[in-house]
């Protein structure tokens, strides 16, 4: 199935400047898999927003539809085909820089 | 003419001050955005000067950028050039010292990092593998963090022994190899830890930097937690020399490229008050090993300054005569042109200084 991911500003030069990444990935694929996915298509953009632990960054914010994969099964969330995959900073993120 | 380059780490992003006198500097922000950086290094080993950042993003993570331009651009590998390895557990979360190796080891580059361990590069810095022997050392686990985080802050590749590396961390103190990093064993005998019932444990100080002579490896002068120190004896036993200063606290030490006596410290009065005796920014400077200390403060504030200086936010230049900066956590840089008696302003205001590193560039 194809999902797509949709990019913000700061992680669009690791794809060309695209705001989306369009994956295929296979019918029973949960987030960890796409992640897989973008790792094998583009390291840089993957090593930004998990670490190599394989777990999200502290403050990045991974949401299927409108709901945060934190709210439900985390890494392990299911997808379905067509649906949109967000990536976005957290505004917790800015706190080691005040 | 002689151009010199000092290259700022701040939390919010890299600066570099470019001068001919080391007396009036231009200072631009480097394109790596809010990045805070921990770590800078020059690397004049190479025909073209070659910088690298330890830098991390509040978002989006650690990592090491390099630049062969002396900073107009920035090159990251695909793969990550500092990693940890499958099943170690463990996740970068910040490079606190870039250091080069020997010279007659021009592409060999050494990272300490957060969690504390050691990596090399073969490669010029550009990518890095963890140093098992240290990682795997029964005392990790023990190993507990500093104010900083669980970090391995200082990497001293002796001069002429490439098999002879000595690492510092906060905390667990100093630690040595004689055998390429094979095996590692801890170097703190006479090092206080004042955080401990036991005050000279066989490691767990925490030592804040550490400072060697090119000429001279065998002479190491040591900032603690509490205390200066030195050893004659290339870490094997230190002594204490900060009987001469107004206060023994403080996190940079810096040795003099070239005279094996001569180091420089910048106090702050103590773990529970880190602002600066009389509130004056002052750096002292021994020349006889730290027998005695001479403060050095002519043209550095010297009313109501209360900021400290991180540990790698003083260093000495490659110039002759020698050039000093220091980088304070209020955003002011200032640098010396002739070995500490005059100081001039960099740049004022900037965010708070991490590191700071300097050279002749041209």
């Amino acid at each position: 199935m194809r999902v797509v991911v949709w990019l913000p500003g700061p992680l669009r030069e690791y794809v060309g400047g695209a705001k989306q990444l369009p994956l295929d990935v296979t019918d029973s694929a949960v987030i960890r898999d796409v992640l897989d996915a973008v790792g094998r298509s583009h390291p840089l953009l993957e090593r930004r927003i998990r670490d190599e632990l394989g777990q999200i960054r502290e403050h990045v914010n991974v949401f299927v539809g409108t709901d945060n994969i934190k709210d439900l099964d985390r890494l392990e969330t299911r997808l379905h085909s067509g649906v949109e995959i967000t990536i976005l900073p957290a505004v917790s993120g800015g706190a080691r820089h005040d | 003419m002689t151009e010199y380059l000092v290259a700022i780490g701040t939390r919010k992003g890299l600066f570099l001050g470019r001068s001919t006198d080391r007396e009036s500097w231009d200072v631009e922000r480097a394109d790596l955005g809010m990045n805070s950086v921990s770590a800078v290094c020059i690397d004049t080993r190479r025909g073209q000067p070659r910088l690298l950042v330890g830098a991390t993003s509040g978002h989006w993570g650690p990592s090491v950028l390099y630049s062969d331009d002396l900073g107009k651009t920035w090159q990251e590998p695909d793969r990550a050039p500092i990693s940890f390895p499958e099943g170690s557990g463990a996740a970068l979360a910040q490079v606190w010292q870039l250091q080069p190796s020997r010279p007659a080891e021009p592409d060999v580059v050494w990272a300490g990092t957060e969690p504390s361990a050691l990596f090399r590069s073969e490669d010029g810095g550009v990518t890095y593998e963890l140093v098992r022997g240290l990682w795997e050392h029964p005392h990790r686990p023990t190993w507990q963090p500093g104010g900083g985080g669980q970090c391995l802050h200082t990497v001293l590749p002796h001069a002429s022994d490439p098999s002879r590396v000595t690492v510092a961390m906060s905390t667990g103190g100093v630690y040595q190899t004689t055998d390429s990093g094979q095996s590692w064993a801890p170097s703190n005998g006479g090092i206080v830890a004042l955080h401990r019932p036991d005050p000279y444990p066989e490691y767990g100080q925490c030592v804040h930097k550490i400072a060697t002579h090119p000429g001279e490896p065998d002479r190491m002068f040591l900032q603690n937690h509490g205390g200066v120190f030195r050893s004659d004896d290339g870490g094997g036993s230190w002594s204490p020399i900060g009987g001469g200063l107004p206060a023994d606290f403080g996190f940079p030490i810096v040795a003099h490229p070239r005279r094996p006596g001569s180091a420089f410290v910048f106090p702050l009065l103590g773990d529970f008050d880190r602002t600066p005796p009389e509130s004056r920014c002052r750096v002292f400077r021994t020349d006889d090993a730290g027998e005695t200390w001479q403060p050095l403060e002519k043209g550095l504030p010297q009313d109501g300054f209360q900021a400290a200086v991180m540990r790698d936010a003083m260093s000495a230049d490659n110039g002759d005569p020698t050039g000093l900066y220091l980088g304070s956590r209020s955003g002011a840089v200032f640098a010396s042109g002739d070995e500490g008696h005059t100081w001039h302003t960099v740049a004022l205001y900037l965010p708070d200084v991490l590191s700071i590193r300097a050279a002749v560039v041209g």
